[in-house]
């Protein structure tokens, strides 16, 4: 288990117990957090759970692959820290993430 | 005027892994199948979405990839030769007087169908709109989501936004009409083929096409007439000024004319019985992810279940007089012969 805390744009946490192996999309959407959308389910076909992962985190979650990179262009307010939440795959190492909602998904 | 319509007994509206496995379920009733779809190709979801990942919960299938799925169903199929009319909306269905059904599509195609199952997944793909403020106010006067007519473009400043086959492709074709182009991408890197990417880095070297790198932030004109955007990049916010907008941002799934027919439909889906699997309006069917009912999954197996279901009740109101057995493609020569294996 990995604790991650979803930041949305106007301060409000969610601080949710996310299973390993399972992704950071899924437990958000277990967990009712809002604004992730996940349209496509997490088979990386949309931009719809993206998320801007904590520059303190980034290093740990890693960079997206091509693929995600992909599906990134047509998300919207793209950054470097820019994430699909359904690629990010909970690790004990992801104990205590913090990722921050965008203001609308794409 | 009815000689315009070609005739059939089912119009299935969506060609994904239930529009298609229906066909076979119609098909050993003996019921003949048109397929509209408004994707250029048969798979739906499965084929647009996810055709490498694999499924783990098609009864006997192990382990499938979306693709191969549809390849399979495709195979099943064959033998009951369904016609396809694909890269089409489905935007009418009007009664007949003799509760028959007319089909139209956006692109002319009239159907004339007894029965109408609506098999349209998580509603039909269109383009998405990318999330710029007041973008809504400048679409088909200045901002357009596809090329419809080439001549549109002439003369024009015009900005295309993203980096996969749509938008280089338009980016190559419009640019010896066009006045000026600038393709704006989030990245240096793109996802369309590798020989339009080089095509598009050669015009940009003889200054033929403008490439900025960064994301659209702002629209700016009157009344929906585009004078300029505003573009976030690297180095900071940059106007081009510009007159027409192609975005291409990927496709989205829209339930669309579906919610125009008159169908009871519960939030955005369209409800049915749990034994014909039968819309609020008689002869009109929807099965697979489009529909609900008490207790319903959106799984591609209970689609394929509600297929054979409707089916039964389809083949009552093409023959009403025609006495239906049930038959075990294992034992019944019948339904062997119909599917070509004796």
């Amino acid at each position: 288990m990995a604790k991650i805390t979803f930041i949305a744009p106007d301060d409000t946490r969610y601080d949710v117990e996310a299973e390993t192996g399972s992704t950071v999309m899924e437990a958000a959407v277990r967990n009712g957090v809002p604004g992730i959308e996940a349209e496509c389910g997490g088979a990386c076909a949309c931009a719809t759970c993206h998320v801007y992962v904590d520059p303190e985190w980034q290093e740990v979650t890693g960079e997206p692959e091509a693929m995600e990179e992909d599906m990134l262009d047509f998300a919207y307010d793209v950054r470097p820290n820019s994430r699909l939440s359904c690629q990010i795959r909970i690790s004990e190492a992801l104990n205590g993430l913090v990722v921050n909602l965008p203001e609308r998904q794409a | 005027m009815l000689s315009n319509f070609v005739e059939t007994d089912v119009v299935i509206i969506g060609a994904g892994p239930c529009g298609l496995f229906a066909v076979f379920e119609l098909g050993l009733l003996d019921l003949k199948c048109h397929l509209i779809d408004i994707l250029d190709r048969p798979g739906g979801q499965c084929a647009e979405l996810y055709p490498e990942k694999p499924i783990y919960d098609i009864p006997g299938l192990p382990e499938v990839s979306g693709q191969g799925l549809v390849d399979n169903l495709l195979k099943q199929i064959e033998p009951f030769a369904p016609e396809f009319h694909f890269g089409e909306m489905v935007t009418e269905i009007e009664r007949t007087e003799d509760g028959a059904f007319r089909v139209r599509t956006d692109t002319g195609t009239a159907l004339l169908a007894k029965v109408v199952v609506i098999a349209a997944g998580g509603g039909s793909f269109q383009p998405k709109r990318p999330p710029i403020a007041g973008i809504e106010n400048y679409e088909q006067k200045s901002v357009f989501y596809s090329v419809r007519r080439m001549e549109d473009f002439r003369d024009h400043h015009l900005v295309v936004v993203g980096g996969g086959d749509s938008a280089l492709d338009w980016t190559l074709n419009l640019q010896p009409l066009a006045k000026s182009v600038t393709l704006i991408h989030r990245r240096p890197e793109f996802r369309a083929a590798p020989d339009s990417v080089n095509k598009m880095f050669s015009l940009q070297e003889r200054g033929e096409i403008l490439f900025e790198q960064g994301q659209v932030s702002a629209l700016k004109g009157e009344n929906g007439h585009l004078e300029s955007i505003t573009v976030k990049g690297p180095n900071g916010e940059v106007d081009i000024a510009c007159t027409r907008l192609l975005p291409f941002f990927g496709l989205t799934m829209k339930l669309g004319p579906v919610a125009e027919w008159g169908l009871n439909l519960e939030e955005n889906l369209v409800t049915v019985d749990t034994e014909k699997f039968q819309t609020s309006e008689p002869g009109i069917f929807a099965i697979g992810d489009i529909n609900y009912y008490p207790g319903k999954l959106k799984l591609i197996l209970s689609g394929f279940h509600e297929a054979a279901l409707m089916a039964q009740a389809a083949k009552r109101i093409v023959n009403p007089d025609a006495r239906v057995v049930f038959q075990y493609t294992t034992s019944s020569s019948s339904l062997q012969k119909k599917l070509g294996v004796i």
